[in-house]
């Protein structure tokens, strides 16, 4: 089961995140900050799966984006990971370049706002993992 | 949703959004928004009625100063009008404005939900979809309340389009996870299974997460998802690479429906149905199969969708665990994964590999790998992924290859990263443990884990090699060597100085004999690290220091000076200070027969479960220990080293230290047992008239009933057999033997049958109670053909349970011929709650050899149950009444036995309550209620069982108007599941 999905910057910076189970909000930033720390932290070598408290993160890093996931330990690791990607290619086709998703405005521009929030959500087509509310 | 196009968005928003952009400081920011928040306010507020297309832009932009980071505290107004637009976009960003900027204003809230209301009805699929993820998206329980009924009949209504029915099945999935209690189960929950057969395959994924999410709950109401979802699978996995279209991700035909169908089905055991399971074991063949085929795909992408669904496959042929063809494929599949260069699938290979060790039917093959596991844990450079490898090697490990593993591991250890250094010594502990062959071995490895890892070594660790020292005197002599040995070595670690400590103070005479470890020698170099330890060392060697003057009379004046010296006598430290001056006194008052018998030999522990294991469970939270639990696949290990056997004076003498080592209650770690226990003796005896120098039996035999443990069950017995004849002293009656409690607690939730059994004598236990008296019978069987002698059972009350338990017996026969029973008949009346069951001491003589043994008598709390039976309101009010915290007591504990509802309920009725039917609104759980009868008093109880079968695990809880008594029943009947 999904609990979180994050889309990071390398400076660390929250550009977008959704939750699936309630986190309080002060609580999300530590543990935004956190989570990033430990994918930032990571070589190429390392595999893409961290064992983060009682879940699990399956991180993606797409130029200077990183995409994080916080899952349950029943989930099935390679299927959130390439799911990720499922993801990317659609924000992809639908905006064209995610990697530029960097600063707020941009965000805004290249997505108008009501993309950037509904994406996570609808833009997939049912055959992904987490199809709108996961 | 509508691609972006240029011209199609709002001008004016894009004009700010570059403003905002082009700003070149915060406060140029500020000001820009604040000016656009006035212009937008006073749109708002002019005569002039607003377009929907300016309501929209400005909702828009006020929403998107939100998303920077400001508040808004107008405008949600407007955004409810947009919610009755008819136009798409006028709608879209009235419901995103409400997801991001919820507000519990009452007023709005009515508003709102009247217009998702009316979107809901509307018939028109798209607006339909958007109320769906608007309440989706907020989630509140009050969404969940105004709506939860609705969506269910959306979801099976036969007209609703593709697009609404999949929206609906993740709104209700969503709301169901929010507040369960709010969707109803009714007649859909059937027809929702039937959307697995949907042709839309986004419909079909949706319902999958719902039913996997619903049937966790409630597996029977949807069983039949099992054999929809078996033939789903097998079309996607028998279709084609183009098939699926849409739903075909680099040439795997829908990846991530395939891996929820498995995982649906792993909520299930194995399929009853033969054709089923047939089509079933095709579709996991076939997966299997697909994994050696050429790749249709250079592409990763393409690979990695087919090993979700491969890795899924193998979770669910483990949980099957009933098919040795599939699980060794797998097995040989994850094998040859281990050593692909992608680290990502070494460790998903490795993390599944782990489970399939403790499988029966492919452990062997698992077993193969372990070359390839160790050279993984040499050289992988990921510490996850060595981890994994670590984790798999304790897995695998069994009699064969438990000196290699643990050799391997511990050679990882010096290495090891810090933070999984602690959990890797806890493992070896437990290998070397379970599956030592000689103890020489496990007495090395310990004590190689204290050098290489000496920090990381717990409280635990080495009590535990002490414990099984202790009880294993093949071991005894050949420790105090090694331990010595160790000593010897210039830096040692601290914990190497305790065990080394405790060790030769117990059996350092063993090895006294050789001169290079004279007794002088080994405490020249015991006291050689004295100074360098903490405290709770330094009172440990103390004790060590006093029984070698019992020890080694020869090197009392050496031992007397040390503890004489100033730094000794008046140290600061108030313990080792009352060491030093009680050991000093005891050395030079105490007879050579008084110190022999105070620092005697410690006596074997009892055996219970390893406090390791017990501490790697609470390392890795529940079922983290099922890899160990392998009897079935070694059962001979079990045998061997499931403990240490107990030897016949467990029996006789329980330890009164048990506690001290064991982990129940942790001791400081300072006080050796018998040492500690002579301290506290000393004050008695000096104070006692009995403290003249020389000492005399009276005060040895206070000493030896000091010895005794201080246990609840001690006993200080009163006899309830008027016999005056028969009555042995009570000092004579022993504590009861080590299997009194597993014996007594197969008689909790029973009446009749077999209470004791050895070589000599069967007793037999038939019972009946009524209200708060009961009748026993008890029947000796006398098993050997030779007479038994002098043979007399008596009841004893410990404690204060006379004046809660009046037991009269009728005195038997004082022989038994050989092969005959005799019968013994016990009136009980319980005069007021009770927590410890009396005991039955049966003495006899059996050719001429006296025999003694104590049981515990089956006579609990819940024998005087009165069942009553109520409607579900009496009782959630009276649940209710009993609502102080300390009227409940609950317990989550794991499954012991199978989980079998009717099993179940013959045992809650067993325990003597009624069972109250149609009480929980889950059926699964089990809900009773009874009154305790006693003469004094009456003792309303409650009680309720949540079995989770998915977790193998229980929830217990009870509530009754007397807070012991919920305790002791919930501790009573958590043992029998």
């Amino acid at each position: 089961m999904i609990k979180f999905f994050l889309m990071v910057n390398k400076q660390g910076q929250t550009r977008l995140s959704k939750y699936y189970e309630h986190v309080d909000i002060n609580k999300r930033t530590l543990l935004e900050t956190e989570v990033i720390k430990s994918c930032l932290s990571r070589s190429n070598e390392q595999c893409s799966f961290i064992e983060y408290k009682d879940f699990k993160l399956i991180y993606r890093q797409y130029a200077a984006l990183f995409i994080v996931v916080g899952v349950n330990d029943t989930e099935n690791e390679m299927a959130i990971y390439e799911f990720i990607h499922n993801f990317v290619e659609v924000l992809d086709e639908y905006f064209s370049r995610v990697e530029s998703i960097d600063e707020p405005p941009k965000i805004c521009s290249a997505l108008e706002p009501q993309q950037a929030c509904f994406s996570p959500d609808s833009s997939f087509k049912g055959a992904a993992s987490t199809t709108p509310i996961y | 949703m509508p691609a972006v196009s240029k011209g199609d968005g709002m001008r004016g928003l894009a004009v700010f959004i570059s403003d905002i952009r082009n700003c070149k400081s915060k406060e140029a920011e500020i000001k820009r928004i604040n000016k656009e928040l006035a212009n937008i306010r006073s749109k708002f507020k002019g005569d002039k009625a607003l377009d929907g297309y300016s309501k929209k832009k400005y909702v828009c932009k006020l929403l998107f100063i939100f998303l920077l980071g400001h508040d808004i505290d107008f405008g949600h107004m407007e955004a409810v009008n947009l919610l009755s637009s008819n136009k798409y976009t006028e709608k879209q960003i009235g419901y995103l404005f409400i997801s991001v900027l919820v507000n519990s204003n009452s007023e709005l809230i009515r508003l709102i939900n009247n217009a998702i209301k009316n979107d809901l009805a509307s018939r028109n699929p798209t607006f339909m979809c958007l109320a769906l993820h608007c309440i989706a998206n907020v989630g509140s329980r009050e969404m969940g309340e105004a709506f939860a009924a609705d969506i269910p009949r959306i979801l099976v209504a036969g007209d609703s389009m593709d697009s609404v029915k999949q929206s609906a099945a993740l709104c209700l999935l969503r709301l169901y996870k929010a507040s369960p209690d709010l969707v109803p189960m009714g007649e859909w929950t059937a027809r929702v299974v039937h959307l697995l057969n949907d042709q839309h395959m986004g419909v079909v994924t949706a319902a999958v997460s719902l039913i996997t999410c619903l049937c966790k709950k409630n597996p029977d109401d949807f069983k039949t998802c099992i054999s929809l979802a078996v033939s789903r699978l097998s079309r996607i996995v028998s279709s084609a690479s183009t098939d699926l279209q849409d739903y075909t991700y680099y040439f795997v035909p829908a990846p991530w429906l395939s891996v929820k169908l498995l995982r649906l089905l792993q909520c299930y055991p194995p399929p009853e149905d033969a054709a089923v399971k047939g089509r079933l074991v095709e579709c996991l063949e076939t997966v299997l199969n697909k994994a050696q085929e050429p790749p249709k795909s250079k592409k990763v992408q393409h690979s990695n969708a087919k090993n979700a669904i491969l890795f899924e496959t193998i979770s669910l042929i483990i949980h099957y665990d009933s098919e040795p063809n599939l699980l060794v494929r797998a097995c040989n599949q994850l094998g040859q994964f281990l050593q692909h260069r992608e680290t990502n699938l070494r460790y998903l290979a490795l993390e599944s590999m782990c489970t399939l060790a403790s499988s029966e039917f492919s452990h062997e093959a698992v077993k193969t790998h372990i070359d390839t596991v160790i050279n993984a844990l040499k050289t992988e450079r990921d510490v996850s992924v060595r981890q994994r490898a670590a984790d798999l090697l304790y897995a695998m490990c069994d009699r064969s290859n438990a000196k290699q593993i643990v050799s391997e591991m511990l050679r990882y250890l010096e290495t090891a990263d810090y933070a999984i250094r602690e959990e890797i010594v806890l493992k070896v502990a437990i290998l070397a443990e379970k599956y030592a062959v000689d103890y020489s071995w496990y007495v090395d490895t310990i004590l190689n884990l204290i050098r290489i890892a000496g920090d990381y070594v717990s409280e635990e660790v080495w009590y535990r090699v002490l414990q099984i020292v202790t009880n294993r005197d093949d071991v005894q002599g050949y420790a105090a060597k090694t331990v010595f040995e160790a000593l010897q070595a210039p830096a040692c670690h601290e914990n190497m100085v305790k065990v080394g400590g405790y060790i030769l103070g117990e059996f350092g005479n063993l090895i006294a004999g050789d001169p290079r470890s004279s007794p002088p020698v080994q405490f020249s170099l015991l006291h050689s690290k004295f100074h360098l330890c903490s405290v709770a060392t330094r009172a440990l060697l103390l004790s060590t220091y006093i029984k070698f003057i019992n020890l080694f009379p020869e090197t009392k004046a050496t031992i007397q000076a040390v503890l004489r010296a100033g730094s000794q006598l008046r140290n600061a430290d108030v313990e080792l200070q009352q060491r030093a001056v009680e050991y000093l006194t005891l050395s030079s008052v105490a007879s050579t027969d008084v110190l022999a018998t105070v620092l005697e030999e410690m006596p074997p522990f009892p055996e219970r479960e390893s406090s390791i294991l017990a501490k790697l469970k609470r390392k890795k939270g529940p079922g983290a220990g099922s890899a160990l639990d392998d009897g079935r696949r070694d059962p001979s290990s079990n045998d061997i080293n499931g403990g240490v056997e107990p030897t016949p004076s467990t029996v006789s003498t329980p330890s009164p230290s048990a506690d001290l080592l064991g982990l129940r209650a942790a001791p400081p770690p300072a006080a050796p047992p018998a040492s500690a226990g002579a301290g506290n003796l000393l004050v008695d005896v000096f104070d006692g008239p009995a403290a003249q120098p020389s000492l005399g039996p009276t005060p040895e035999e206070a000493f030896l009933s000091e010895l005794e443990p201080p246990a609840p069950e001690s006993p200080m017995a009163l006899l309830a057999d008027p016999a005056p004849a028969a009555d042995p002293g009570p000092e004579d009656i022993g504590p009861p033997i080590p299997e009194a409690d597993e014996l007594l607690n197969k008689f909790v939730c029973k009446n009749n049958g077999v209470l004791f059994e050895n070589q000599l004598l069967q007793i037999g236990v038939k019972s009946e109670f009524r209200q708060n008296l009961g009748r026993m019978y008890l029947f000796y069987g006398n098993k050997t053909s030779v007479q038994f002698q002098n043979f007399s059972p008596t009841v004893v009350h410990p404690g204060d349970l006379q004046t809660q338990l009046a037991v009269q017996t009728k005195r038997v026969a004082a022989q038994v011929d050989g092969g005959a029973q005799v019968q013994q008949v016990l009136n009980i009346e319980c005069l007021r709650d009770f927590l410890t069951p009396p005991l039955l001491s049966v003495r006899f003589r059996y050719g001429g050899a006296p025999q003694a043994f104590t049981l515990k008598l089956p006579v609990t709390i819940n024998k005087f149950f009165q069942p009553t039976e109520m409607a579900a309101q009496d009782f959630f009010q009276r649940w209710k009444q009993l609502s102080l915290p300390q009227q409940e007591a609950q317990k989550i504990f794991k499954a012991n036995h199978p989980m079998d509802a009717e099993v179940t309920k013959a045992k809650l009725l067993g325990f003597g309550s009624a069972l109250l039917d149609n009480v929980d609104p889950n059926p699964e759980n089990f809900v009773g209620a009874g009154i305790i009868q006693t003469k004094a008093l009456q003792v309303g109880c409650l009680l309720r069982l949540e079995p989770n079968a998915q977790a193998q695990m229980y929830r217990l809880t009870l509530r009754t108007s007397k807070e012991p008594v919920s305790r002791h029943l919930c501790e009573l009947l958590a043992q029998q599941f």
